[in-house]
């Protein structure tokens, strides 16, 4: 795939430069990041720079994954090297636009701060250069900088998306406001995959700025739209809908008889992820030195504070949506078969996410098929599909529910022997078809549903990882950190378990007990231990709970200091050690990881599990399922990059799997307890 | 139902809207007079996206129906580049690099406003207190608390 510049860079006659990002900004950061490494080795002038979103279109591809897309926090890994030499190659245009002006040899001439400087006291900017520039061919190889020569890189650069978010003037997904726009809600079954069976909506249709009322295919399952020229107007007239659903021959899931089933298939070996040693060691090891620990995860819902949206206006031949997809090809090929349209016949806008998480952008692009549905029925006018905070609760598309067994033997070193795991959980990605089930199923099981602990870099002499997927009926799919969010909770609350069995420091006994070969592991734990050392002298009402994780091969490892305050875990500082190679922005990085630490915290807040009852979801809003407030969040995170010149690795989702562990391990310091199911209880002590 | 033309003063500026008395003012704000600084978080003010200065007061807009919005100021995110202590939380914003998605950060300003008009210099209780119904998922939290205590400082 060639990635021409004049698809990513516009140089603009005032001397602004417009860098194309390639992938939905949803605050991770990237549409400052990306410039930035653009910027760097264009030898542009930051002050000069302007992100834009690029639409859905195959030279915005993702070069590494092959499909446009936010997730795995690919952002900066898979395009660091396209970005760089994006910039590269312009640059080398310009120059030789400037050469040829001069008469001189390309390689007699400098940039900097988006000048070309010429042998002879010559100077041109590039926005006057930029039209010879552009008559240049694009040169297939460019020299790229040595670390040493970055300008930008490696700066702390505050956020170019900072002022309009902070001034209103950002607009959202639902903040879109066309000429004729309506607005839709949907009325969706109560059990997932139910059928509107009739529905009567005359009292409906006397709510003034009514348009229409109809019914519309759901992936699984029907609805019905209401479409009004007012979100009100919409939410009251679906308030007064009168439906009759058929749920005949509809699975109805309930959460407490899937924790039992989920219970009982974890005590039989499932699919073997990974085997290494004798896996029967276990039973050889005696009683008084085994540990059999169950774990229990529920289904988490991504709760973005921007609901789920979508706009789609069909004309016909063609239609143009407005969307803040992660997955834009999936939204769009969705749009193009209700609407019976090629997908390059949809012109597809990409605008600024209110958080997304991993839900805003699935395989089978439902929220672009519900909206194209919506739009089909009223030609020519554009329809804004809008979730309510209920619809987005109740939705579906949740962090799988998790059942592991781990029974794990101790030697008489006081560390691991043997290591038998058993996990029980769905997968979204086996049986969808997608390229990346090939990459992930292997023998009929999801990788995700294991990942962290079936690749420890902890090295246990006898040890087995394998899976279940129970097909609960409950649909899941990707939530930031995904497998990680469950699996480093197993093995680093049993790992500190073991530490304080043998009465060792918790980080020397992760050093001791990780891979001599894993060398960025090594160095972040050592960093913790560095910049972590006021663990040492805490007060004896608050413990210091550690934890590590290393997803996708960026190794974090964290000390959070807590008390117990109204039998709460009150966090009043965190230390993070990262080891993520070159570290583009060590803002963002910052900020990432102080937010993916609050997004952690997720798993442990009272109201933080979506439960299913008869087939109803039993959470609504934000009273019932609740993300964390302020007083959850650590009062205070410190972070602490290695210094690297390695090619930068993952960032968005690498911190959220560590702070749940963290806050359990220092609790079993202060109470003597293991906390095993997640959420925590509501009161702790 | 029966429409009502309602006179409302937002940032300053008389404006007139005719709409049903339920609908909330955080929709009139943003649908019939297209400010959508003000945010839709949760419809039930438990997250704080909404939140406006009415008569002076942090208010969630989503709770406030137009029938009883009567002849109080509505002050939004919009008007906060021309509020003196609006600005400095503004800066403080910027200079902290709070944000991230952005979309609860409205919400989290006019909150923060409000608290420094009354206290110039909050504890983590004041902060917790004031801005313990403003939900932020992409977890800014440690960064607004810094952010409020530089604003603080520059107000003492």
């Amino acid at each position: 795939m060639q990635f021409p510049p004049d698809a990513f860079i516009h140089i603009r006659p005032d001397g602004r430069i417009v860098v194309m990002v390639n992938r939905i900004e949803i605050g991770q950061g990237v549409s400052t990041a990306l410039p930035m490494i653009l910027a760097d080795e264009m030898d542009a002038d930051w002050s000069q720079i302007d992100a834009e979103s690029a639409p859905a279109a195959d030279v915005y591809r993702d070069p590494v994954a092959q499909v446009q897309m936010v997730g795995g926090s690919f952002s900066i890994p898979h395009s660091f090297q396209q970005y760089r030499e994006l910039g590269g190659k312009m640059r080398a245009m310009l120059v030789a636009a400037a050469a040829d002006r001069w008469q001189v040899r390309p390689e007699h001439c400098r940039t900097e701060k988006s000048v070309v400087y010429g042998p002879n006291n010559q100077s041109a900017r590039y926005a006057d250069l930029a039209s010879e520039a552009a008559r240049k061919s694009v040169p297939d190889k460019v020299r790229l900088k040595d670390p040493s020569e970055f300008r930008i890189i490696g700066t702390k650069v505050r956020r170019l998306d900072s002022k309009a978010k902070c001034d209103g003037s950002q607009k959202f997904g639902l903040d879109l406001n066309l000429p004729g726009m309506l607005v839709a809600l949907l009325a969706r079954p109560p059990v997932f995959g139910g059928r509107v069976k009739s529905v009567d909506d005359r009292d409906a249709r006397t709510v003034a700025g009514v348009r229409d009322i109809f019914e519309i295919p759901l992936v699984k399952g029907t609805a019905v739209a209401v479409v009004a020229n007012r979100f009100w107007a919409a939410k009251q007239a679906r308030d007064r809908l009168k439906i009759d659903w058929d749920l005949s021959g509809v699975e109805r899931a309930d959460t407490t008889e899937l924790r039992s089933a989920f219970k009982e298939l974890a005590g039989k070996p499932g699919i073997v992820a990974v085997n290494r040693g004798d896996p029967s060691a276990f039973d050889a090891i005696a009683p008084e030195n085994r540990i059999v620990a169950d774990f229990e995860f529920p289904y988490l819902a991504h709760a973005s504070m921007e609901p789920l949206n979508m706009t789609v206006r069909f004309d016909g031949d063609r239609a143009e949506a407005w969307s803040t997809s992660q997955l834009p090809e999936s939204d769009r090929a969705g749009i193009a078969d209700i609407l019976g349209l090629p997908p390059e016949k949809v012109m597809f806008h990409i605008g600024a996410a209110g958080g997304a998480f991993g839900r805003k952008g699935t395989l089978d692009g439902h929220l672009g098929r519900e909206a194209a549905a919506i739009a089909k029925r009223i030609r020519g006018t554009p329809i804004k599909l809008v979730y309510t905070r209920e619809d987005d609760t109740q939705g579906g598309y949740y962090r799988p529910m998790v059942h592991h067994r781990v029974e794990l033997g101790v030697g008489s070193d006081g560390m691991p022997n043997a290591w038998r795991q058993v996990v029980v959980g769905d997968s979204f990605v086996k049986g969808s078809g997608s390229q990346w089930e090939g990459l992930l199923v292997h023998n009929g099981l999801d990788f995700l549903l294991v990942e962290g602990s079936a690749n420890t870099r902890y090295v246990i002499p006898n040890f087995q990882v394998s899976g279940h997927h129970p097909n609960a009926k409950v649909r899941v799919w990707s939530w930031r950190s995904v497998g990680y969010s469950h699996n480093m909770f197993v093995v680093e609350t049993l790992i500190d378990e073991l530490a304080m069995r043998a009465n060792a420091d918790p980080i020397a006994y992760r050093l001791k007990l990780v891979d001599p070969d894993a060398k960025k592991h090594r160095v972040a734990l050592n960093l913790l231990a560095e910049r972590g050392a006021w663990r040492s002298s805490l007060s004896s009402d608050h413990a210091c709970g550690i934890a590590f994780s290393d997803y996708h091969d960026t190794p974090m490892a964290c000390a959070a200091d807590v008390s117990i305050e109204n039998g709460r875990p009150r966090i009043h500082r965190v230390t993070v050690a990262v080891a993520c190679g070159i570290a583009v922005n060590p803002l963002t990085i910052e900020n990432q990881v102080q937010g993916g630490l609050v997004f952690g915290i997720s798993q442990i807040v009272p109201n933080g599990a979506i439960t299913v009852k008869d087939g109803r979801v039993q959470q609504r809003n934000f009273d019932t399922y609740s993300p964390p407030y302020i007083k959850d969040a650590p009062m205070a995170v410190d972070v602490h990059i290695v210094p690297s010149t390695d090619p930068p690795t993952a960032m968005g989702e690498c911190p959220v799997p560590l702070i749940a562990p963290a806050v359990v391990n220092a609790l079993a310091r202060l109470t003597g307890k293991r906390y095993r199911t997640l959420p925590l209880p509501p009161t702790i002590g | 139902m029966s429409m009502t033309t309602y006179h409302l003063r937002v940032n300053g500026e008389r404006k007139s809207v005719t709409v049903d008395p339920s609908t909330p003012l955080l929709w009139v704000l943003r649908e019939d007079l297209n400010m959508t600084g003000t945010k839709y978080g949760c419809g039930i003010g438990a997250c704080g996206a909404c939140t406006v200065h009415l008569g002076g007061i942090a208010t969630r807009s989503c709770l406030v129906p137009m029938s009883l919005v009567g002849d109080r100021d509505v002050v939004t995110i919009e008007g906060m580049s021309r509020d003196p202590i609006g600005r400095i939380v503004q800066e403080a914003w910027y200079d902290k690099d709070v944000v991230q998605c952005g979309y609860c950060q409205s919400g989290q300003i006019m909150s923060v406003v409000a608290l420094l008009k009354s206290n110039h210099k909050p504890t983590d209780a004041n902060i917790e207190e004031s801005l313990g119904g403003n939900l932020c998922r992409c977890g800014t939290y440690v960064r607004i608390r810094e952010a409020v205590k530089s604003a603080a400082e520059k107000l003492a």
